[in-house]
């Protein structure tokens, strides 16, 4: 029994100095910031009560919500279509397109960012090519808005879908769609009823990972809204270094910690999110 | 067609022709040059080691391999560039490749899902062909949940339930267990019978292909080494190579030393032998016989047999059924013989003596290639 116990003692130990680092630089934080958003600048849930009332604040998350879904969605039917290329090309190739994908996951958001300010700016390259062509007369507003922070977002997210679907859909064999095939089902058939379905592990955590990682996302819609477009994370920092607003602030950062749990709560209903993660 | 069983969809059977189909991957060609007709309801098999173009073969009568030149005809009808969808060819892969993520009922469904039969009008259907591989009580489970010969019995009943023009079976019983590869073979040409339909089998088993097939065709480097029934390619083959591959075989290489209407001898070594020979031979000609494990009587003293060589056991094996014994000979070298265990003449015990004996109808003369 001491010998058990001696073994599991040993194992604490071995586990402690990261335990002890997460308490410190994790954990405590966090419970600061809870305490914070109860107990500035008044004790009590008065910050939270903002969150129904204050037609400024559903404005923000109405828009967070919408730029993160549209970013999701186009995000994963972008990454599928690179994941499938990629699982079907020969080796070389797939080389190739994985070198160039992770060569952008590499690079700074920043320099990503401003990259597409300087593509999409009015007199930027996409403008002078439209009107160069006759597509449009006068230049395009492409950034400054909505539109732009969604394609910056998509641009950034991309490899974040590509990844787990295509690590997935290496794993399907081909003999599954073969054996459709050779069953009688088209080629339409045999992707709508056998592939797309086994990809619903990769297609699933990466809709999850974008989604969760968008909500919180927060270079890239400041630079490509210019202020106009004003996302969650966006205004947290401002409650926080401009108006001084920290009992705001952070309850704005703990509605947003618990919005990402509520989805994984939800999205746990129907798949094993211990699967997702590759926990199992 | 034998037994009393009358086959229920035999008006459904056709026959498949192979008009000198070749694929060729770069300079290599994986088939070359095959022509092959597999008459109406008929238990074929395409038997051959690896990489002789067994599954290759069978992957172009199934429409995945393109074949580079030559002409494959359903009936009268060409189907060398009708896609594997529109062939209406029930299929089992290796592997059996069901669907992992759909129960054994939706499974055996799927063919008949993609050609726009609702599940509650295929119910029957489903039904038939789950009773017929004796699966009706595993309907509800995932493939995962199943033993290797219950996905064997569904990959089966999937490909048949939508009542194929040919069936074809890519090594299905390849990763069974000994055992049970011997009780589907018994299932496999029972259901044949019974459905009557044209069976395309494709194996590297010796064993599988002489028990159920109606016929056997040999393939050696994407070529047709030799085909026809399993009696006849068993007690006639025409090369050194089908001689080995099917079955065993003892190879004599000697010279004739004369011979009279039926029969010739030829020396190995200075021994001359005697064998019947249909194929005119000339004196003095290199000849090549192969003698069957099985045909080799052992025994303690001469046999009064034309043929007999006296020898030691240099090893021997008992497999219950049967003994196997190689004998060390003076001048033929070492000769493989088997005898039933019950029936044994000699006493098996290393380099004891022994004498082997065996009549000139029991060999049979073969190209050496």
């Amino acid at each position: 029994m001491t010998r058990v116990l001696d073994q599991q003692s040993r194992y604490w130990l071995l586990v402690m100095p990261a335990l002890l680092l997460m308490t410190v630089f994790y954990v405590y934080p966090l419970i600061q910031v809870l305490w914070i958003s109860v107990t500035e600048p008044e004790p009590g849930l008065g910050n939270y009560a903002e969150l129904f009332t204050s037609g400024f604040l559903h404005k923000i998350w109405w828009t967070t919500t919408r730029i993160c879904t549209l970013t999701t969605i186009l995000t994963v039917v972008l990454g599928y279509i690179v994941a499938f290329a990629m699982a079907h090309v020969r080796e070389r190739q797939m080389t190739a397109m994985m070198f160039c994908i992770l060569l952008t996951f590499w690079l700074s958001v920043l320099i990503r960012a401003f990259a597409w300010v300087m593509l999409l700016r009015t007199n930027g390259m996409i403008n002078d090519l439209l009107m160069a062509i006759g597509l449009t007369d006068e230049p395009l507003r492409l950034s400054r808005n909505e539109f732009g922070v969604v394609v910056g977002m998509v641009h950034f997210m991309l490899p974040l879908a590509i990844l787990p679907i295509y690590a997935n859909l290496r794993g399907i064999s081909p003999s599954y769609v073969s054996a459709a095939r050779g069953l009688g089902a088209s080629a339409r058939q045999a992707f709508l009823g056998v592939y797309l379905p086994l990809s619903k592990p990769g297609i699933i955590s990466a809709t999850m990972l974008v989604f969760v990682f968008s909500l919180g996302f927060f270079i890239t819609p400041a630079i490509l809204g210019g202020g106009k477009v004003v996302m969650i994370s966006e205004y947290i920092r401002v409650a926080f270094e401009e108006t001084l607003l920290w009992g705001k602030a952070t309850m704005l950062a703990t509605s947003l910690l618990f919005a990402v749990l509520l989805v994984l709560a939800v999205v746990g209903r129907f798949v094993d999110l211990r699967k997702v993660f590759g926990a199992t | 067609m034998t037994g009393s069983e009358q086959p229920v969809r035999s008006g459904l059977s056709h026959a498949l022709s192979l008009h000198s189909v070749t694929k060729l991957y770069g300079s290599l060609a994986a088939v070359d040059d095959v022509s092959l007709s597999i008459p109406r309801g008929s238990f074929l098999t395409l038997l051959g080691p690896s990489g002789s173009g067994k599954t290759t073969i069978l992957m172009a009568i199934a429409g995945f391999v393109q074949p580079t030149r030559g002409e494959i005809r359903l009936d009268d009808r060409v189907i060398t560039n009708v896609p594997p969808d529109k062939r209406n060819f029930g299929m089992v892969f290796q592997g059996y490749a069901l669907f992992p993520h759909m129960t054994v009922e939706d499974n055996i469904w799927f063919p008949l899902k993609v050609r726009g039969i609702s599940k509650a009008r295929a119910s029957t259907a489903i039904g038939e062909a789950l009773e017929l591989v004796q699966m009706g009580a595993l309907a509800r489970r995932l493939p995962s949940q199943l033993s290797g010969g219950q996905q064997q019995r569904v990959a089966l009943a999937r490909a048949l339930v939508f009542e194929p023009d040919l069936m074809l079976l890519d090594e299905p019983l390849s990763a069974l267990d000994k055992k049970l590869r011997a009780d589907l073979q018994w299932e496999l040409k029972a259901l044949h019978r019974k459905l009557g339909t044209t069976f395309i089998y494709v194996t590297h088993d010796q064993e599988e292909a002489l028990s159920m097939s109606d016929e056997i065709v040999i393939l050696r480097d994407g070529r047709i080494e030799q085909q026809g029934e399993p009696g006849a390619l068993y007690e006639k083959p025409a090369t050194r190579f089908v001689a080995d591959f099917l079955g065993k075989s003892n190879f004599l290489a000697g010279k004739v030393a004369g011979r009279d209407a039926e029969t010739f001898t030829y020396s190995v070594e200075g021994t001359e032998l005697r064998q019947c020979s249909t194929a005119p031979v000339a004196l003095g000609e290199n000849v090549l016989v192969a003698l069957r494990p099985e045909k080799i009587v052992v025994a303690r003293s001469r046999p009064d047999l034309p043929n007999a060589t006296v020898g030691r056991i240099a090893e021997f094996n008992y497999y219950g059924a049967n003994y196997h014994f190689k004998v060390a000979t003076p001048h033929l070298g070492d000769l493989i013989a088997t005898t039933p265990a019950w029936n044994c003449d000699v006493e098996p015990a290393l380099d004891s003596e022994v004498w082997l004996g065996w009549s000139p109808e029991a060999a049979v003369v073969v190209e050496d290639r």
